[in-house]
Formats: C-alpha cells, sequence, structure tokens
C-alpha cells in the first residue's frame, strides 16, 4: 500500500534545507543523540535498534540491529586492546540507484546524527563516510554538516557533555563501484587496491585496520534518528510488512522509462505497480512495461505476467498467491520468495518495444569494467559475457554460443570471494531466462541491432 | 623534477593524517591532493607518496593503477564524463556520446587539439533519476537536452 512520509525528506527542496537550523527546525536537531549519549547504555541502544526493524539498505537486507550486536561487548575503555570503528557505506554505484545523494545533499545532518548515535551502541569512537569521489556536492554537505555539529559541541571530545569521545569523517573513493562491497571498502579506507577480502574473519571481528567495525549503509544510519525519535516500534509498524520483521520509512527510486523518474520517502512495502503508476506517472508514451529491475541492476529482472506462487498458507506470500508480482509489497522477503531481490529499492522501469539483449550487453559492459579482477571466474567470466553479448547484437554468434553464457554465469557462481560475482551473474541469467525468443531472433538472423531500440523517444 | 605539494595542500595533507590510525591510510587522499594539483598522478608524484607515507612505490602504483578515477596521464583542461549505464542509456545516454564526440570531433578517451577537453564515458554516477547526464570537472549536469550540451560544451571550448 502506498503511504507517503517525510521523515527523512522533510528539507528536500528548501532553502538552506540541508543546514543545521532546518534540521532543528523541522526534524528534530540532534535531540536523539543527545538522548542517546547521555542517558542510554550502549546495550540499550541496540536493543532499540533491533526493535526498529531497519533492514540494510545497501542492497543485502539484513538486519541493521543484529548487525550491531555482533560487535565485541568489550572497547579500550574497557580494556581491550583494539578500538570499534563504523564505517558507512555511501559508495553509491549501483547502476538505477539514485536515493543515497539526495540524503547527503539535502538532508547531511541526518547522517551525521545517525552515526553518533551508531558509533555509541557499538562501541566506537571514529566513523567514517565512504563517499564516492564523483559525488562532490554530497561530500561538501557532509563536510559542512560535519563542521556545523563539531562547532556546536556534538562532535568531539564531550558530545553534549558526555565523556564519549565521537569523530565522523569523510573518506574519498577514487571511482571503483567494487569498493561499495563492505570488505572492499575496508582496504580502501586502509590505503590499499579495493579488492575485497575473504570472510571470515567478518568485519565486526577484523575490520577496518584489523579492528571491529560494523559497516552500515548511509541510508540505513540516517534512518536511525527518525527511529528513535518516533520509539523503534512505532516506526518499524509504519510498514506495511512489519510483521515479517521489514520496518520503518526507506528511500524509493524510480528511474528508466517513466514519466516522472524521481526519489520519494514512503512506509516500507509500496508495489511496483504503485511506483510506476501512481507516483512516476505512468510509462513513457503510455506503454506497457517489458521489464523492471528491481532495485539496482545486480538484481534478476521481472515481468508483470509472472505470478506469485506460494499455495502454502504459511507462506509470507500466500496471500498474493497467483497474483502479478508487480502487485507485492516491495520487501527484503517478498522479493527474495519471488525470486529477484529488493536491493537498494530504486527501480528501473524498461518498457516495452525496449530491445533486452542490448540492456544485457550493457549491463555487461559495466560488470567487465568493475569485476576487480582478483577472482578468474569473474574477470575471465564477465569479459566473455560482455564478448558474446556484443557477437550476438552483432549477429555473428551461434546458439552453441547463446547457450553458452548459461554455462559461463553458472562458472561464476559461487566461485568468487565477493558477491559481485553473483551481482554479474544474476541478472544476465534472468535476462537469457526470460527473454530467450529476442536472443533467439538475433542467432537466427530474425533481428538485427538496426533494428534494437533503447530509448523511447529520441533524445532531443 | 621532484613531486612537492602547495603550502595549501601540504596543511590539507597534515589534516588528513590526523584522521587515520595508519599513515597508508592516506594513499588516496594523498593521491587525490596530487592529481588535484597536476591534473595527473606522475610517476614523480608516486615516489613523493610512497615517501611521505613510508609505503613502496609499488604499492603506490597498484593503488592509481586499481582506480578509474586517477589519471596515469596528462589530461585535458576540462574533464567531460557521460554516463553510459543503463538507466542513462534508456533515456539517450548514447545519443548524448554521438552529439559530444561530433561536436568536439574527438572520440570518447581522447582530448581536443587545443587540451581543453577530454571526453570518457563514465558508469552510473548515481545520476539515474535525472539521466541523461554527464559530469564537467566537479559539477554534474543533470536532465540533458542537446541544447543544454551545446551551451555547456561551448562554455567548455572558450574558457
Amino acid at each position: 500500500m502506498l503511504k507517503r512520509t517525510n521523515y527523512l525528506t522533510r528539507t528536500y527542496g528548501k532553502p538552506e534545507g540541508w543546514g543545521l537550523a532546518a534540521y532543528e527546525r523541522d526534524l528534530g536537531g540532534y535531540a536523539q543523540a543527545r538522548r542517546v549519549l547521555t542517558t542510554l547504555t550502549r546495550e540499550q541502544v541496540v536493543d532499540e535498534a533491533k526493535k526498529a526493524n531497519i533492514r540494510g539498505r545497501g542492497g543485502a537486507g539484513f538486519p541493521m540491529g543484529v548487525k550491531w550486536s555482533f560487535m565485541p561487548k568489550a572497547t579500550p575503555a574497557a580494556g581491550a586492546a583494539k578500538p570499534h570503528y563504523l564505517v558507512v557505506n555511501a559508495d553509491e554505484g549501483e547502476p538505477g540507484t539514485h536515493k543515497d545523494r539526495t540524503l547527503m545533499e539535502e538532508n547531511p545532518h541526518a547522517c551525521v546524527e545517525g552515526c553518533i548515535i551508531a558509533c555509541y551502541g557499538i562501541g566506537a569512537h571514529v566513523a567514517y563516510i565512504y563517499v564516492r569521489d564523483e559525488l562532490h556536492l554530497s561530500k561538501a554537505r557532509l563536510e559542512g554538516a560535519i563542521k556545523e555539529a563539531r562547532a556546536k559541541g556534538y562532535l568531539g571530545k564531550t558530545p553534549f557533555g558526555k565523556e564519549y569521545p565521537v569523530e565522523v569523517h569523510v573518506h574519498s573513493g577514487a571511482g571503483a563501484y567494487i569498493c561499495g562491497e563492505e570488505t572492499s571498502m575496508l582496504n580502501s579506507i586502509e590505503g590499499r587496491r579495493g579488492e575485497p577480502r575473504m570472510k571470515p574473519p567478518f568485519p565486526a571481528n577484523a575490520g577496518a585496520f584489523g579492528c571491529p567495525t560494523t559497516v552500515n549503509n548511509l541510508e540505513t544510519i540516517a534512518a536511525v534518528p527518525t527511529a528513535f525519535g518516533m520509539g523503534a516500534e512505532e516506526f518499524s509498524k509504519l510498514s506495511a510488512l512489519h510483521h515479517i520483521g521489514d520496518g520503518g520509512v526507506r528511500l524509493y527510486g524510480i528511474n528508466g522509462h517513466v514519466k516522472k523518474p524521481c526519489v520519494v520517502e514512503l512506509a516500507v512495502g509500496p508495489t511496483f505497480n504503485e511506483l510506476i503508476h501512481d507516483v512516476a506517472g505512468g510509462v513513457l508514451g503510455d506503454k506497457g512495461v517489458l521489464c523492471v529491475i528491481p532495485g539496482g541492476s545486480s538484481t534478476p529482472v521481472m515481468r508483470p505476467s509472472e505470478t506469485v506462487q506460494a499455495s502454502d498458507p504459511k507462506s509470507p506470500l500466500h496471500p498474493w498467491h497467483g497474483k502479478s508480482v508487480f502487485d507485492v509489497p516491495l520487501g527484503v522477503d517478498t522479493m527474495r520468495g519471488v525470486g529477484t531481490m529488493l536491493g537498494t529499492c530504486c527501480v528501473t522501469v524498461i518498457a516495452e518495444g525496449t530491445d533486452p539483449v542490448w540492456c544485457m550487453q550493457n549491463l555487461m559492459q559495466f560488470y567487465r569494467h568493475e569485476s576487480c579482477g582478483q577472482c578468474t571466474p569473474c574477470r575471465e567470466g564477465s569479459a566473455w559475457l560482455l564478448r558474446v553479448s556484443e557477437k550476438i547484437l552483432d549477429g555473428n554468434a551461434s546458439l552453441q554460443e547463446l547457450d553458452g553464457l548459461h554455462d559461463i554465469a553458472n562458472g561464476i557462481m559461487g566461485n568468487t570471494i565477493c558477491a559481485f560475482g553473483e551481482g554479474t551473474a544474476m541478472p544476465a541469467l534472468a535476462i537469457l531466462q526470460k527473454f530467450r525468443p529476442e536472443f533467439e531472433a538475433y542467432v537466427r538472423g530474425r533481428r538485427s541491432r538496426a533494428d534494437a531500440r533503447l530509448t523511447v523517444e529520441p533524445w532531443s | 623534477m621532484p613531486f612537492a605539494l602547495s603550502p595549501e595542500r601540504e596543511r590539507k595533507l597534515q589534516e588528513t593524517l590526523e584522521r587515520y590510525p595508519t599513515k597508508m591510510a592516506a594513499t588516496l587522499p594523498l593521491l587525490h591532493l596530487c592529481q588535484e594539483q597536476d591534473g595527473y598522478v606522475s610517476e614523480d608524484a608516486v615516489e613523493f607518496v610512497a615517501k611521505r607515507l613510508d609505503v613502496s612505490p609499488a604499492h603506490v602504483k597498484g593503488v592509481v593503477t586499481f582506480y578509474t578515477l586517477y589519471n596515469q596521464h596528462p589530461v585535458g583542461k576540462h574533464q567531460v564524463w557521460v554516463c553510459r549505464t543503463l538507466p542513462c542509456a534508456l533515456r539517450g545516454a548514447y545519443e548524448v556520446i554521438d552529439h559530444c564526440e561530433r561536436r568536439l570531433g574527438i572520440k570518447c578517451g581522447e582530448t581536443t587539439a587545443d587540451g581543453k577537453v577530454t571526453l570518457r564515458t563514465a558508469e552510473c554516477l548515481a545520476s539515474c533519476g535525472t539521466a541523461p547526464m554527464m559530469q564537467v570537472d566537479r559539477e554534474y549536469h543533470e536532465n540533458l537536452t542537446r541544447d543544454r550540451v551545446d551551451q555547456i560544451l561551448a562554455r567548455l571550448q572558450e574558457g
């Protein structure tokens, strides 16, 4: 069900909406960080965080509070040898994802306040916000917010008068999508090439600089002050999927072939149909939908003709049994249940008449460029996926080569250090399976690149 | 000539070093400072970073070659990056690229003869809701139209 809210976006578009004055006027201005540091214990903060049912907003959907609880109980103050760190993932770069940027640009103080609360909850004194280098405005706004907060005494040696030092720093990336993978990000912060690490050890045990670290997505952290301000349970209950542990409100992005692409804040649980028609004004040229990419290019495409198969009354998807997947509320577990992933909650809409083979080639070019090269199946596999996709588009591929694409993709799955491999193979396999006739048409010479279109109307 | 940072950037480096528990962690920020100064990261700059941070030149070179945004060779005065990834491509990115190439008389990856503009394609720049888009130096230009691109490029060629 579509429920518009504005807990995170109230200051969007307002003059100086990103400044401390607007944050104090419209969004509670650090009252929660103050309350947390001056009245709560670390355990109480983690309990509250768990009750908010904030599922990680970066794509994997892991419950934030549970992640916080993985951090060792002992801290340097309590005699442990190693400091703890908070790393905030703002390396937004998954194709189709454009939400975190709006928070940094329009509501950076929510990010900083979230960092203070999270640091306290996980026993850390330093937070690094990892922002991709290209986002210069985002970095400037965050730096500005940090400066304002420091001047007010919300950051530094004794925030809100409490003997609990907190510092927040912005760390700039340098143009590598893979650094959005959490262990790659840790290497990048340490000044190394952004190559993912083997897990275990997990970051909660050995993260940044070998110390216990929590890595959270930027939107996850920015939601914390709202959740704490409202009361965690109340926050969670805003969601249509509160009953399955997917709570609160979040940002939804809609892009691609829609009339009004945008980022909006909604209670968790709208459907694809609501996003496309009620939020984004429908499909360009009033065309039908060929498919959607649910939440970033690594999530398998869904077609409107697909229906939910959940005859078991115990299944959380049972209420939608037999209905179109486009009428299922978007949540971490509901999307997993229909065979895709919620991902980053930014939907790319592709209209009928668009060439799925060209879409595949375009995406494979992205993955080929961004594979870090550490694992052979991913490095070579992504190159093969691109080469064969190009051959198909050029009309030079055989049926055998088309079938071979499945083998290449399957050869990547499960054989790499990080999830980039799956992120490449899963969307490739979904496009191949769901658009087999289109691929075959190329191979059999019934379709050529000259017929292929990606846009609904020519660019002008 | 050995590389040295300007006094202002040297001050920024000192601030940066205080933020991390190791010197190596300043590798990316320091490389950004070097590139800001020269437009690219020269071999001399690599040596400089290695010495300042007590790491090997091989480590620094490894970092420079890993990340897309470090230029290993001199580039034009202005950097134009056109996003080519799917959400932008669905809104006309390939046409934007063609238009830029024709307008500037170069292919992506090249620099104009007067050294003013380097044109490149970029992978997703997190601007999918305002596609098509391009980044010019530090600035994003979104919801691009043909007229808008012409204006932007004309300004770069004059400046």
